[in-house]
C-alpha cells in the first residue's frame, strides 16, 4: 500500500493574459519510508506540486490521497490532525524561522499549536530533537541570528520532525548552503530517513544532489512528468531524451573538462503559459518527428516519449 | 588595446582588501597574488566569506576608496590600477575589462530596451561612433552570443527576455568593447542546468575568439572543472592552493581542498555511501581563527596550524602553491588514504 497516491494532480493559475499550467496532470505514488525525488528546471511545476502535497496550495483538479484518505480539498480544520503526518521543510531556512522567538519555542511550536503534550514536557522533547538534528541542546534559547545558515537549516528539520510525520516534504532544502554545509545536512537527512523510517518527497534541481538521497526519481518538463523509475535506472540508463540532456549538461569534477558524448539543448524552456502542442519538451528536442507536434505521450512503463531510448540501454 | 610586452595580462600581487567596521577591522583578502594570461581561464573557488568576490571588485577597481583600503598591486597589462583615480580607472572598466554578474536582472535597466543599454556602454568608450554604428554594432554583438532575431530583440526590454537570454545580453554588453579581461562573478549560478551548459560553451567560444583573459568566480566545482585551465581555493580571504585545474582537481594537496571534493555530491561512484563533509561552519572575517584559518575544520591540523599563518610554497611542481603546514609527503600519504 502506498503512504501517498497522487492521480492526476493539476494546479492552473489564472495570471493576465491567460492560464499559467504550472502542474498539469501529475501521477505518482510514495511508499512508507520511501524517498522520491522530484526533480527538473525552473517552471516546471516540482515547488507547486510540492506546496500542494501538504495542502498550502489548493489544488484545480486530481487527488491526492494520504492513506487511503482522499484529502485534496480538505479544509484547514480537517487538514490539522493530518499535519501531524505530513510536514514540509522549505529552502531558506532564515526566512521561515521567526526572528523574535528563540529556537527552543521554534521547535516547540508544532507541539504547541496541536496541543500535544509529550511525555517529560515540551522542553524535554524540543532538547531531544535538536540533539536528533546535531544542534546543541542547550542552545534552546538562543535567537536564529545567532545560528549560521546550515544550522538553521538543521532547526527547521527539527521542527518538521516534532510531531513524528510519516512524510516530509522537503523544498530545495540544501540549495542554499555552502558546499562544506550542503553536505553535512544532506547526510543527517539520510540518517534521519534511515533510523525514522521517514518518507520524503524531496524537491531539488540539483540531479546530483538528488542521487545521493532518493530510491525514486521523477523528472518533470512543464508541469508534467517525462520520466519516473528507480535511482540507478534513471541516472544509468535514462530513456527519455530531456532526462539524457539534463544529466549530460551537469558539469562533474570526476569528467575534467571531458566533453564527449555531451548533449547540448537550444534555446529556453518555453513558458507554461503556452505550452508546445504534444509532447511539450519536442520544442527543444533532437529526436522529435511529426507525431511529437499532434499527439501528447502517454507516461507508460515510465516515460513519455514516442521515441525513447531503448529499455537498457546505457 | 594591447599593450606592449609580454607576460600575463592581469598580474595581481599581494592584494590586501580590508574595511573597517563597527565590529572591528574585517580583512577580506588577506595577502592574494595571481596572474591571468590572454586566452585563459582562472576559476577562484571559495565558500561565502572566503573573498572571491571582493578579490573581483578589487580588480576592477569597484571599492568605495571611503569604505574599503586596497593594497597590493593590480597590474592591468602593466599598468597598476590601485591608487590610480577614479576617472582613469573608469577609462579602463567596460573598455580593457569588464564584468558579468549573477543576477542580470540587477545589471540591466528595466527602463531602457536592452538594445539602447548595450549600445550605450559602446558609445562611451567610442566617442566617435554614431548611433547608427553603435546599433549596427549592438545587434551584431547579440547575434554573437547567440540571440536569435537580434534587431527585433535589441528593441525589447530586459523583463521581455528570459534568464538565459539575459544572461547573453549581459554578456554580449561586457564584450561589446571587446575587453582583455573578463570578470565573471557566479555568471551561471541562476540558470538551469541545460542553460548553464550552453552559457558556459559560449563562453568559451568567445574566449576562443577574442583571446581575453577570464578570471571566473564560483561555488561550484563542477563548472571550475569544466572551463578553468588554472584554479585559485580561497579560504578566509587567503589563498589556500592554487596551480592547474589538473592539478588541483585532481592531485589536491590541501586538506581544505580535500573536504570541498568529497562534500559535493556526483553522479558517478557509490551513492549509497554517506557523503564527507568538512566539519564545521566557514569562519567569519571578523573574527578569523588564528593561524591557519581552517585549522578548526581541519582533521590533520597540527600546534604549529594554531599558532602560524602557513605560507603559500610550492609543491609538486613550482605552479602547484599549498599554504599548508603538513609536510608534502604526508599529505600525498593522507590524500591517498583518504580516497
Amino acid at each position: 500500500m502506498s503512504l501517498l497516491a497522487v492521480e492526476g494532480l493539476t494546479k492552473h493559475f489564472t495570471a493576465r493574459g491567460g492560464v499559467v499550467r504550472a502542474v498539469d496532470g501529475l501521477d505518482f505514488t510514495v511508499r512508507a519510508g520511501q524517498t522520491l525525488g522530484l526533480v527538473g528546471e525552473s517552471g516546471c511545476g516540482k515547488t507547486t506540486t510540492g506546496r500542494m502535497l501538504v495542502r498550502l496550495l489548493e489544488p484545480t483538479g486530481g487527488r491526492i490521497v494520504f492513506e487511503d484518505r482522499d484529502i485534496t480539498h480538505l479544509g484547514r480544520r480537517a487538514m490539522r490532525p493530518l499535519r501531524q503526518d505530513l510536514q514540509i521543510i522549505f529552502q531558506d531556512p532564515y526566512a521561515t524561522l521567526n526572528p523574535r522567538h528563540t529556537v527552543g519555542r521554534i521547535v516547540a511550536m508544532p507541539l504547541t499549536v496541536n496541543g500535544t503534550r509529550p511525555p517529560g514536557g515540551v522542553k524535554k522533547r524540543v532538547q531531544e530533537l535538536l540533539e536528533l538534528v546535531g544542534l546543541n541542546p542547550e542552545h534552546y534559547n538562543r535567537y536564529p541570528h545567532e545560528f549560521s545558515g546550515g544550522q538553521r537549516q538543521r532547526v527547521g528539520i527539527a521542527r518538521a520532525l516534532a510531531l513524528r510525520p510519516k512524510l516530509i516534504v522537503a523544498d530545495e532544502p540544501v540549495s542554499a548552503l555552502d558546499v562544506s554545509i550542503q553536505a553535512q545536512v544532506i547526510n543527517l537527512l539520510r540518517q534521519l530517513q534511515r533510523d525514522l523510517g521517514l518518507a520524503f518527497v524531496f524537491i531539488a534541481h540539483d540531479l546530483a544532489v538528488v542521487r545521493h538521497f532518493c530510491q525514486r526519481v521523477a523528472v518533470m518538463y512543464l508541469g508534467r512528468i517525462v520520466e519516473i523509475g528507480e535511482r540507478d535506472e534513471i541516472y544509468e540508463r535514462p530513456r527519455h531524451p530531456y532526462t539524457r540532456a539534463l544529466l549530460s549538461a551537469i558539469p562533474d569534477v570526476a569528467k575534467l573538462g571531458q566533453s564527449e558524448g555531451r548533449i547540448r539543448l537550444t534555446g529556453d524552456v518555453p513558458t507554461p503559459m503556452n505550452p508546445p502542442s504534444g509532447c511539450r519538451f519536442r520544442t527543444r528536442c533532437w529526436k522529435a518527428q511529426d507525431i511529437c507536434a499532434t499527439e501528447e505521450p502517454p507516461l507508460t512503463a515510465g516515460v513519455a516519449c514516442h521515441f525513447p531510448e531503448p529499455e537498457g540501454a546505457p | 588595446m594591447r599593450p606592449v610586452g609580454d607576460g600575463p595580462y592581469l598580474q595581481v600581487r599581494d592584494l590586501r582588501v580590508r574595511f573597517d567596521t563597527e565590529d572591528g577591522v574585517v580583512r577580506a583578502v588577506d595577502g592574494v597574488s595571481f596572474s591571468v594570461e590572454r586566452g585563459k581561464t582562472l576559476g577562484i573557488v571559495g565558500e561565502s566569506g572566503s573573498g572571491k568576490s571582493v578579490t573581483s571588485l578589487a580588480v576592477l577597481g569597484l571599492h568605495d576608496p571611503k569604505r574599503a583600503q586596497v593594497t597590493g598591486e593590480i597590474l592591468v597589462g602593466g599598468r597598476d590600477i590601485v591608487g590610480l583615480a577614479e576617472e582613469e580607472v573608469r577609462r579602463l572598466r567596460g573598455r580593457d575589462m569588464a564584468m558579468i554578474f549573477q543576477d542580470p536582472l540587477s545589471a540591466l535597466h528595466p527602463y531602457y530596451t536592452v538594445g539602447r543599454q548595450i549600445a550605450e556602454a559602446y558609445r562611451v568608450h567610442h566617442s566617435g561612433a554614431t548611433r547608427r554604428e553603435a546599433r549596427q554594432r549592438t545587434v551584431e554583438m547579440l547575434g554573437r552570443v547567440g540571440i536569435p532575431q537580434p534587431e527585433r530583440r535589441a528593441d525589447q526590454y530586459p523583463h521581455e527576455f528570459s534568464g538565459g537570454m539575459r544572461q547573453r545580453a549581459m554578456i554580449a554588453m561586457a564584450l561589446i568593447n571587446d575587453p582583455d579581461l573578463l570578470i565573471a562573478d557566479e555568471p551561471t549560478t541562476a540558470l538551469d542546468v541545460t542553460v548553464q551548459a550552453q552559457i558556459l560553451d559560449l563562453l568559451g567560444d568567445l574566449q576562443d575568439e577574442f583571446d581575453s583573459a577570464i578570471i571566473l568566480i564560483t561555488h561550484d566545482l563542477g563548472v571550475v572543472s569544466q572551463v578553468a585551465d588554472e584554479v585559485l581555493v580561497m579560504y578566509g580571504g587567503r589563498v589556500a592552493e592554487h596551480g592547474s585545474a589538473q592539478r588541483v582537481l585532481r592531485q589536491p594537496q590541501h586538506p581544505y581542498t580535500w573536504g570541498l571534493l568529497s562534500s559535493v555530491p556526483s553522479l558517478h561512484g557509490d551513492a549509497d555511501a554517506d557523503l564527507v563533509p568538512i566539519r564545521g561552519n566557514p569562519p567569519s572575517l571578523i573574527n578569523l581563527p588564528p593561524g591557519c584559518a581552517f585549522h578548526p575544520r581541519c582533521p590533520h591540523a597540527t600546534d604549529r596550524s594554531r599558532v602560524d599563518v602557513p605560507e603559500l610554497l610550492p609543491a609538486d611542481e613550482p605552479s602547484h602553491l599549498v599554504a599548508c603546514h603538513l609536510p608534502e609527503p604526508d599529505r600525498l600519504r593522507l590524500y591517498q588514504e583518504a580516497r
